[in-house]
């Protein structure tokens, strides 16, 4: 028989507030342990949370940018658990009445758009930290670092439309970069700032009822989230088969085995007994608010990618890896602004064409360049993308190097040498081609030179070439752009050496 | 709706209560109080009356996003039965 998989994710996102969401703590990640505690965060009798703002505008961004209605009334609930990490023996979350609802993301999979439902998306406090393991020598405690406790989070709970592992990859990446591109969520899993529950069923293809799930945790990078839901699909299906029935559990994914295992917790632990969190009111958001909100929504990453392909007609392949972060974006569309706006180049935008004198428009040509050399060499170094930083050479110095390849000056081949060494020390294109003397040899009476010496010096393969070996060409382009070490002008010495072997 | 023994221990359960029996017994019977002194709200007619848990009409009360200093480290562990390495310290919890 063959299953399916059905998927539901739970995604708790940090925002980038500066204070808590209900107390004026520092939200900083990676100050010492229990520095940034007050006695409202620390659950002390008798204090007041009261709501920040900020908090709710972000959570009101995040709505808007994945299609979500935005309740005017909402209301903050108790979850009651008993749990080290959770000061006050609940956390104040939303329930019935969450900020907003009913709203979707399409995501690329394969090439094909899919739309993934978003049921709702409300706002709760983070609880604390617990620490253990090799670094804390005490095999028999656990050390609570409350830092974190009151962190505002908003969870985003998608519909269980999601039915692969590359789909839920994809929609938990289509949501980080709306996170990022919003400014409210740094996005970044191992600090914990964006992180994935992922709730797990199979069922035989065409049954329309869903299949007993279990939870998933403890998955910290897209990768083993992608590994523990497959893991967890084949489970499934194989207890199935061998007669068995999936029991609802939560799992944790051991990330060095690459297994999910069973937490074994108490039924009991699920009765979380919500009321109406009676020290905060209702949470209302007028229409004018909204509006808002709403006028400083940037450009998100679906938007700009599809823009991206009808004003530069780039593939779509290339827009989406041009919009992975608004910094990169930015980045080629001030390099493509600046190289456009000097109007044809004398070579017609040759670079890179395949011969058949097919043109290759200019946004191509940046886009080639940014993927092929730049992203290269800052993936080699480790660098973010997201940050402003790596994008270190200037778009007029960019141009300059393009430019001097249309202008016939240097080749391809030494153009990407002469980028990454613009690149590594920063220094001008044209000092580095002088200084190295990367000249292209576009002058025919030195190129002839070069070919009949280079001829002069292969009898053997001349004569065969004569007697119809005609594949020795492409030695002798060889041999004469070793003789030039590169820089021979290919268009020319393809020319001349036609020329000279016509004779 | 009647509360029966049954609900006192599992709510007991979830409040971490060690109870006896006796107690038990007791709490059941206070609790059934409670509700039914509760249930006496249902004579009135709320048919048009929304429901809510809040007694006060006040509009949302917000805070800028603003930081204020937080405790000092020994001050926030200075209840703390156990604590090491500027941490509450609790018997290990197993994930």
């Amino acid at each position: 028989m063959s299953y399916e998989a059905v998927i539901g994710l739970e995604v708790h996102s940090q925002l980038l507030t500066n204070s808590k969401v209900f107390c004026g703590c520092s939200t900083k990640f990676g100050a010492e342990a229990n520095t940034q505690v007050c006695p409202v965060c620390l659950g002390m009798p008798g204090t007041l949370p009261v709501l920040n703002k900020t908090a709710v505008e972000y959570a009101v961004k995040m709505a808007l940018a994945t299609h979500c209605k935005v309740n005017d009334k909402s209301i903050f609930a108790r979850k009651n658990y008993f749990y080290p990490d959770l000061p006050k023996g609940y956390q104040i979350s939303q329930y019935n009445e969450p900020l907003t609802q009913k709203g979707y993301i399409d995501i690329q999979v394969n090439g094909a758009e899919k739309r993934i439902g978003i049921t709702r998306i409300h706002m709760e406090e983070d609880a604390g930290k617990l620490l253990h393991g090799e670094s804390y020598e005490d095999a028999d405690s656990s050390f609570v670092d409350l830092n974190r406790a009151g962190v505002p989070l908003i969870e985003i709970v998608s519909e269980p439309d999601i039915r692969t592992s590359d789909e839920a990859v994809e929609y938990l990446k289509a949501l980080r970069d709306i996170l990022v591109y919003l400014e409210i969520c740094d996005g970044n899993m191992e600090e914990g700032s964006f992180r994935c529950d992922a709730n797990v069923s199979v069922r035989p293809v065409g049954q329309k009822e869903f299949g007993t799930k279990a939870e998933l945790k403890n998955m910290n990078s897209f990768r083993f989230i992608q590994k523990a839901i497959e893991y967890e699909i084949n489970r499934q299906i194989e207890v199935i088969e061998d007669g068995g029935k999936v029991i609802q559990e939560t799992r944790l994914f051991d990330s060095d085995k690459g297994i999910t295992v069973s937490m074994r917790s108490k039924e009991e632990a699920h009765d979380y007994r919500y009321f109406p969190e009676p020290d905060l009111l209702p949470l209302q958001i007028d229409e004018t608010w909204i509006e808002e909100i709403k006028r400083t929504l940037p450009e998100l990453p679906a938007e700009k990618r599809e823009r991206f392909v009808k004003e530069y007609d780039i593939p779509s392949y290339d827009a989406g890896v041009l919009t992975a972060t608004k910094e990169l974006a930015n980045y080629y569309e001030d390099c493509v602004k600046k190289y456009e706006g000097q109007g044809p180049a004398p070579a017609g935008f040759k670079q890179g064409a395949k011969g058949k004198g097919q043109e290759i428009l200019p946004p191509k040509v940046v886009s080639n360049w940014i993927m092929g050399e730049l992203l290269r060499l800052l993936k080699e170094d480790g660098k973010d993308i997201a940050q402003p930083s790596a994008f270190s050479i200037q778009p007029s110095v960019f141009v300059k190097l393009l430019n001097m390849v249309d202008a016939g000056t240097i080749n391809l081949k030494t153009a990407k040498e002469v980028f990454e060494e613009v690149y590594k020390t920063g220094k001008n294109p044209e000092s580095i081609v002088k200084g190295k003397g990367l000249v292209q040899v576009s002058d025919e009476g030195a190129l002839i030179k070069v070919i009949d010496d280079m001829l002069a010096a292969s009898p053997k393969e001349l004569a065969d070439y004569k007697a119809g070996k005609e594949k020795l060409f492409s030695f002798f382009i060889g041999q004469t752009m070793k003789a030039t070490k590169g820089q021979a002008n290919p268009q020319m010495l393809n020319k001349l050496l036609q020329e000279r072997l016509a004779k | 709706m009647a509360i029966t023994k049954k609900d006192v221990e599992h709510v007991a359960v979830l409040a971490r209560l060690a109870l006896s029996e006796q107690e038990i017994k007791l709490y059941t019977e206070q609790m059934a109080n409670i509700l039914s002194y509760v249930e006496k709200l249902r004579a009135l007619d709320t048919r048009v009356v929304e429901s809510t848990a809040y007694t006060t009409s006040t509009n949302t009360v917000f805070r800028k996003d603003e930081m204020k200093p937080s405790l000092p480290q020994e001050g926030i562990l200075s209840n703390a039965p156990e604590k090491a390495k500027g941490c509450f310290k609790v018997p290990r919890i197993i994930e």
